[in-house]
């Protein structure tokens, strides 16, 4: 019996579960993916917002300004990259000047700190490559950018650390209500549990369906991206965002924590909540929209593209409570933008409605915030790169041409608690394929570590999800002979 | 910190070539550093043959041509380090690199011959929308499967772009019991050698679509199908063209470009349309005693034309550790005229051309029955008839050294003229 299921491994997920860690409480974290963050986490803008944005007396509001003060103590505790690059909102006219003011106003009433709105020649100065056109813009400098991924593999790791259990490839196929609890029947056997944190992203709606009636719905929208090789993250310094008008909120530009540039999203609501494709038409239009913040973006030096879903609810806020008719069943809901900035704050909050209902919780003496710090070779000094070889060998062979990441590294990014057991997890923890050959020379040396280190056959390696196999069968001549009587 | 004459980077077909040359003209303390587990480079995955007609005048495969020099190279007694990895080329010639056993190191070096050869251009850099399923490669990813690890990668395959190693894998895949449903090229000819498209399409009964692109990758997990479809001449795609193909595997083969991250990072000039550094007829770049060679400066056809350019490069380096090479005098630019997209080399100092000034270039679309004409600042110096000329098919000229006779700012052109009838 646990005391507690977080059900979905996302960032907010994993943040409350690391939450939870810090009690004496067991708690198990499930997900139907293979992997942690495979949802909405791994493919988003990255940014954290400073919390203008948010209306005023709102979860959203309230949290997001939160959230964004917490952040670089997290990252910091758990050695993750956060850079506090601060952003600009460009306007280009009288109207959208007018609407920064309004953003600068409701950023009083959020209480943002040290925001300014800068004149043509102070954007200028600070950004030189971005459009003659811009007149103006409104600076916040608390916004940041974080690897939301990583994020959430080292919340989960350091859960993990301490105590938290993690199952993977478990989905949720009905959940059972009785006397002491819950019990929550998945693919993997059923889990007994007194609480449960639905933290599903697009599926916290049929999840909350399991025990209570329709209380919100939840909807994807589509969000697609290009992400521009490394080195072309310096083009702006701070997160470039448009001035929203009845168009729209515009589509932002801003370099990435590894120094690349990463354009993007539009907004388009669908059905599918497991659509996650590009297309031509909507990767021409982020393209087009972005030439409004500045026309200097390389699109030659485009790496790759990606799209992402946001989980949006018809309630327009965060959903975060436990459910009327289901006692003990705590809704973490509706959590698009803002809920990456948010996080932190949202896990306190979700923390704090559980404290509502069994009372003040138990802290472990033994909780360890930090996690074992991560090796990143080519972060390192020549002196430190030397020591580090000497110490161990694996981190003398770089496996990962474009991005130079070393054997060592990849073999950590197995072993930690969360670790990766996928070709695309591993490139998401330690980075070996995210250069610009995209994992051409560093595709095969990963499988084949990772099959050595998890004692796997490398058929059986997958790219990502768990149907994704990579390669089919031996060729006539690595065939083991067959056998004939 | 180590000390070297010479440090030749990458041990492909460009660096060993070089570095034998640069042994040959009377350089001894020479390191070859290759990043891989073997020397030879990609060549040790291109087990088909045709390699070395034009060195050898035999047909090899690719691992025996770059076994030839890898037996020459040991013989010479000339040092290399495999599995290793240069980090940066930094002031005054000092590499920093590493691996497992030296740990890191700092190399310095009288000359550097750079020859990391290229890479592939991937799904990212040509967008194409879908979802990002597994069994999407780019062809010598697949090769190196095959060929190497010996695994295979799928069982109906769709190939993206004609490129050599894109048409050697449908031979490749079908003799190995996959089936190679089409080969679609987005423009209206062929990226690969003529021979290829015979050998390993014709011969296979694989259909080439040539003006045609591909529309969308279908399947989450693995590939499940893709679509294709003709485009104008505006390379946009025509509606109502569209077919769909059943297949696991997307093969691309789009293109390759010079990988010169560490060039860069060092501050040498980089043409961008060749992608690879700005050299000089010594093969040297714009950093003095840097020299480049083989796919880094440019993406070759034939490893022949790779290995005649690397002695080049390592002669020169020789020279210059030699301090044979003249440095001050008149400089001429080579300059693409009409139907040349880019001409290596792109500086040339006279005297010190050695015998014969060799200028390869491509040409930027198929063209019959043409003249190719050299000017040196405008003046006719040498004229050649071409009965066919394509992107895919490197052009060399060679120009006697006692026609460049030139004052200050020289431009050399070479450029096509339609042959009067």
């Amino acid at each position: 019996m646990y005391d507690v299921v977080v059900i979905g491994a996302g960032i907010i997920g994993t943040f409350i579960t690391r939450e939870l860690s810090k009690f004496d409480l067991k708690t198990i974290i499930i997900d139907k993916e293979n992997d942690i963050a495979n949802g909405t986490t791994k493919a988003n803008s990255a940014i954290v917002h400073a919390g203008y944005d948010a209306k005023v007396g709102t979860l959203k509001g309230k949290l997001n300004a939160k959230g964004n003060a917490m952040y670089a103590h997290v990252c910091e505790e758990l050695d993750v990259h956060f850079k506090k690059i601060g952003s600009f909102v460009i306007a280009t006219n009288e109207e959208e000047m007018d609407s920064i003011k309004d953003l600068y106003e409701r950023g009083c009433k959020n209480n943002i700190p040290d925001m300014k709105i800068l004149s043509q020649e102070e954007v200028r100065e600070m950004e030189p490559n971005l459009s003659e056109e811009i007149i103006g813009a409104l600076y916040a400098p608390t916004a940041g950018i974080v690897s939301p991924w990583e994020l959430s593999v080292a919340l989960a790791e350091n859960a993990a650390d301490n105590g938290a259990e993690i199952k993977l490839e478990t989905e949720v196929l009905g959940i059972e209500k009785n006397e002491k609890g819950y019990v929550i029947h998945t693919n993997n056997g059923d889990i007994k549990t007194k609480y449960i944190f639905n933290c599903a992203g697009v599926y916290t709606q049929e999840i909350n369906e399991m025990v209570a009636p329709r209380s919100f719905t939840i909807h994807p929208r589509r969000g697609q991206y290009n992400v521009l090789d490394k080195g072309t993250g310096s083009i702006v310094n701070h997160v470039i965002f448009q001035a929203p008008t009845k168009f729209g909120k515009g589509t932002l530009v801003t370099p990435t924590v590894h120094g690349n540039l990463l354009i993007g999203p539009d907004a388009e609501d669908l059905e599918d909540k497991e659509n996650t494709s590009t297309t031509s038409d909507r990767i021409a239009f982020i393209q087009e929209k972005s030439r409004k913040t500045t026309t200097k973006v390389p699109f030659n030096k485009t790496i790759t593209s990606f799209a992402g879903l946001r989980a949006v609810s018809n309630l327009g806020d965060f959903i975060i409570e436990e459910s009327k008719e289901a006692k003990g069943f705590i809704n973490v809901a509706g959590i698009e933008s803002p809920g990456l900035s948010a996080a932190p704050a949202i896990a306190e909050y979700a923390i704090n409605i559980l404290e509502g209902i069994i009372g003040e919780l138990n802290k472990r003496k033994e909780f360890n915030p930090r996690r074992k710090p991560v090796i990143r070779f080519m972060e390192l000094t020549d002196e430190e790169k030397a020591e580090v070889i000497k110490k161990d060998p694996r981190y003398g062979r770089i496996i990962c041409r474009c991005e130079n990441i070393t054997e060592g590294e990849i073999v950590d990014a197995i072993h930690r608690n969360a670790g990766g057991r996928t070709v695309d997890g591993i490139k998401r923890r330690s980075r070996p394929g995210m250069g610009r050959c995209q994992g051409g020379f560093c595709g095969p040396r990963v499988m084949e570590i990772l099959a050595r280190e998890l004692k796997m056959d490398i058929k059986d390696i997958v790219k990502d999800n768990k149907e994704a196999y990579i390669l089919t069968e031996e060729t006539k001549q690595n065939k083991p002979e067959e056998v004939t009587a | 910190m180590l000390k070297y004459d010479i440090v030749v980077v990458g041990g492909g077909p460009a660096g060993l070539a070089a570095a034998i040359e640069a042994k040959k003209n009377g350089v001894d303390n020479i390191l070859v550093i290759e990043r891989d587990r073997e020397l030879g480079g990609i060549l040790q995955q291109c087990i088909h043959n045709g390699f070395g007609l034009h060195v050898f005048k035999e047909e090899l495969t690719g691992p025996e041509y770059a076994e030839k020099f890898i037996v020459e190279l040991k013989e010479m007694g000339i040092e290399y380090k495999l599995d290793t990895m240069v980090l940066e080329i930094g002031e005054e010639r000092v590499i920093s690199a590493i691996n497992t056993e030296d740990g890191f190191m700092s190399i310095k070096a009288g000359a550097i011959i750079l020859s990391m050869g290229c890479r592939e251009r991937t799904r990212g850099a040509i967008s194409i929308p879908g979802y990002r399923p597994a069994g999407v490669f780019t062809a010598g990813t697949a090769q190196r499967f095959v060929n190497m690890e010996g695994y295979m990668v799928g069982k109906k395959v769709v190939i993206l772009g004609s490129g050599d190693i894109g048409l050697i894998m449908a031979r490749r895949m079908t003799l190995e019991g996959a089936q190679v449903l089409a080969v679609a090229e987005l423009m209206p000819f062929s990226g690969g050698l003529t021979r290829n498209i015979v050998q390993c399409l014709e011969d296979y009964d694989i259909p080439l679509y040539l003006s045609h692109t591909l529309m969308e990758i279908k399947g989450k997990d693995r590939v499940e199908g893709v679509v294709i479809a003709e485009v104008d001449k505006n390379r946009k795609p025509i509606k109502g063209t569209e077919k769909y193909y059943d297949c696991d595997t997307l093969l691309l083969s789009v293109g390759l470009i010079p990988e010169n991250e560490i060039s860069k990072n060092a501050g040498i000039k980089l043409d961008p349309i060749t992608s690879g550094p700005i050299v000089n007829e010594s093969m040297e770049t714009s950093i003095e005693g840097v020299f480049a060679c083989g796919n880094v400066v440019h993406v070759h056809d034939l490893v022949d034309f790779v290995t005649a350019e690397s002695k080049r490069a390592g002669k020169n380096a020789a020279r210059y550790i030699k301090k044979e090479i003249k440095c001050e005098g008149k400089i001429a630019k080579t300059e693409p005229g009409d139907g040349i997209r880019y001409i290596v080399p792109h500086m040339v100092r006279p005297e010190n051309v050695d015998g014969t000034l060799d200028l390869s270039m491509r040409v930027d679309n198929v063209y019959k029955d043409m003249n190719m004409i050299v000017k040196l600042n405008g003046k006719e110096i040498k004229r050649m008839k071409k009965k066919h000329l394509a992107p895919g098919e490197m052009e060399s000229v060679k120009i006697k050294k006692e026609d460049l006779v030139f004052k200050e700012d020289t431009v050399i052109t070479v450029h096509l003229e339609k042959e009067e009838a």
